[in-house]
């Protein structure tokens, strides 16, 4: 069976439009001008491939379609925002045979710089998530603003608002400078880590996993991987940091290889300790684990890492009794020592619970109680760890306090069914 | 493009420092001006004095108040401002956090609204948002 040309078209367009705007952003320098020229290619893109058929190389058709609506428009609106310079380079750029361009010689590849300006400190943070979604990922603002579970136009806002501030502010379309290179990669491991944890534990909404998101993620992150790579004359990335991006790709991959397990057959939520962990996916747990390896290799431990290391212990235990929990433990402990943060301080409590008792657990949790009071995980291990220890009414008072703060509706159910379980063991 | 550094610090703390160290304090702050103005991006310079020197004006119902201090009660005062003209947004943060204060204060970076202040009247007349006379 053929694909028809709008399928096509929608396939190119989550894999090219970040590509051909980012070229088309390095010439012009104006993020609403490039988007508009780059929203203008696809529409002719709609219409020309139709009569006469998918170009072989549909990303330089479009960045070539798409400079010249960028020459068209400036002709028309001669906006201020554009250097006059720019319309000469613009036709300066003139490829003698369009469709035939070799794409990786002809077109830098633009995308690193676009990913920085997106993931800018001064952005707030849920600007700069919708921005490298809907930039790089190729998502349309109605996509995104499902995945975030926002309405509509609150998300178009939020795009314009971040466009609107990179150009009166003056947020640079670069790879930044050696010194500030490193603050400039977190803010990307970040965006991209919030990304994926939103998508694998949504904290809201009826599904339990929103998939489309954990695959931008992943996807993402080895586009920033590549690219950095490619680039490695230009960017003297610090080796830290370098481990840090294979650190949080490799968490991605090992916790998105639980996802089928995580998940029941109606929708419900499935613990660690009860998933049937052969539905575990095994090229995931491989890719996660080459890579973790080859990233050890580097010999600097950070949070990514670390963390990758404690997915992969669980990958690698065949039942629930081999984990290996008070390594999981040590590990925690170092997590803390460069990463203390209260959630943090939480898994470390949970794996005392599992390594040496609930009791052990319930001791580590109680500072927390402070920070946490509105987390539901919080109230979900302190309620496991009641009940482990033979405590059922203040188990039952804990799981109501994490129904209380749940949003998910799966979660939701989960809970109801542990509350139902203590009173069926009374 | 032209960004103003806006210095904030903590007066009260300042003012406890000793005379020795205020000096040395002042130093820095000449140090950190003058690489700005070798380097070509500084516009305009100009410290404050204290928020205890302040008077407050509004106009309600046509009637003037005037109090003295600041408009807020903050924890940090504006101390400074620098105008400067940088290439972009990084530029100036780059700046911004070779500043003195920004070790114990806070600097805000604020891009200028490069307006053309008769056009935007008579554009605002235009559209009625102003009284002609």
């Amino acid at each position: 069976m053929r694909n028809s040309t709008p399928s096509i078209l929608e396939g190119t367009y989550r894999q090219e439009y970040g590509q051909v705007l980012a070229t088309l952003l390095g010439w012009l320098g104006d993020f609403e001008l490039a988007e508009d020229a780059v929203q203008d290619a696809f529409l002719a893109a709609v219409e020309h491939w139709e009569r006469k058929g998918v170009p072989n190389k549909p990303g330089a058709w479009l960045t070539t379609t798409a400079r010249r609506k960028a020459i068209d428009r400036i002709r028309r609106f001669n906006p201020d925002s554009v250097d006059p310079l720019t319309l000469e380079t613009l036709e300066r750029a003139e490829p003698s045979r369009s469709e035939e361009l070799d794409e990786e010689a002809d077109f830098p590849d633009d995308r690193l710089k676009l990913m920085f300006t997106c993931c800018h400190p001064a952005l707030p943070l849920e600007q700069q998530i919708a921005l490298t979604l809907h930039t790089l990922g190729g998502l349309t603002t109605a996509e995104i603003a499902a995945a975030f579970l926002v309405p509509v136009p609150t998300l178009a806002q939020r795009l314009v608002r971040a466009k609107h501030k990179i150009r009166v502010a003056g947020i640079p379309y670069y790879v930044p400078p050696p010194h500030l290179i490193a603050e400039r990669v977190d803010s990307v491991l970040t965006v991209l880590y919030l990304i994926f944890t939103e998508g694998y534990a949504a904290t809201a909404g009826e599904a339990l996993i929103r998939q489309e998101l954990c695959d931008d993620a992943i996807h993402l992150c080895r586009l920033v991987e590549l690219l950095i790579r490619r680039s490695a004359t230009q960017i003297d990335l610090p080796l830290s940091q370098k481990a840090e991006i294979l650190g949080l790709l490799a968490l991605m991959l090992l916790n998105q290889s639980r996802r089928h397990a995580r998940v029941g057959s109606r929708g419900e939520l499935i613990p660690l300790d009860e998933q049937d962990r052969s539905l575990w996916d095994e090229r995931d747990i491989e890719e996660g684990l080459a890579l973790l390896e080859a990233t050890l290799q580097i010999h600097h431990p950070g949070p990514y890492q670390l963390q990758a290391v404690i997915s992969a212990l669980h990958a690698r235990a065949r039942t629930p009794g081999d984990t290996d929990w008070p390594q999981i433990v040590a590990l925690y402990e170092e997590l803390l020592k460069i990463y203390d943060t209260a959630i943090i301080r939480l898994n470390h409590a949970v794996a005392v619970s599992m390594a040496i008792s609930p009791v052990h657990g319930l001791q580590l949790l109680a500072p927390l109680a402070e920070d946490l009071t509105s987390y539901a995980p919080f109230f979900l291990a302190q309620a496991d760890m009641y009940r482990r220890a033979g405590h059922v009414d203040r188990a039952r008072e804990a799981y109501r306090f994490a129904l209380d703060l749940t949003r998910n509706a799966r979660e939701r159910d989960f809970i109801r069914g542990r509350i139902k379980a203590l009173d069926v063991a009374l | 493009m032209k960004y103003y550094l806006l210095s904030y610090v903590d007066e009260k703390a300042g003012a406890a420092v000793p005379k020795d160290e205020m000096d040395a304090w002042i130093r820095k702050i000449k140090a950190w001006t003058d690489a700005m103005q070798e380097s070509g991006v500084l516009v305009r310079a100009q410290g404050l004095h204290p928020t205890s020197a302040a008077a407050t004006v509004r106009v309600r119902n046509e009637k003037m108040i005037t109090t003295h201090g600041p408009f807020a009660e903050t924890k940090e005062q504006l101390g400074g401002f620098y105008l400067i003209d940088c290439k972009n947004l990084d530029e100036a943060i780059e700046w911004a956090a070779q500043a003195p204060g920004a070790r114990f204060g806070s600097i805000e970076v604020r891009p200028v609204w490069e307006m053309d202040l008769p056009a935007a009247i008579e554009a605002a007349r235009e559209r009625g948002m102003l009284q002609t006379q």
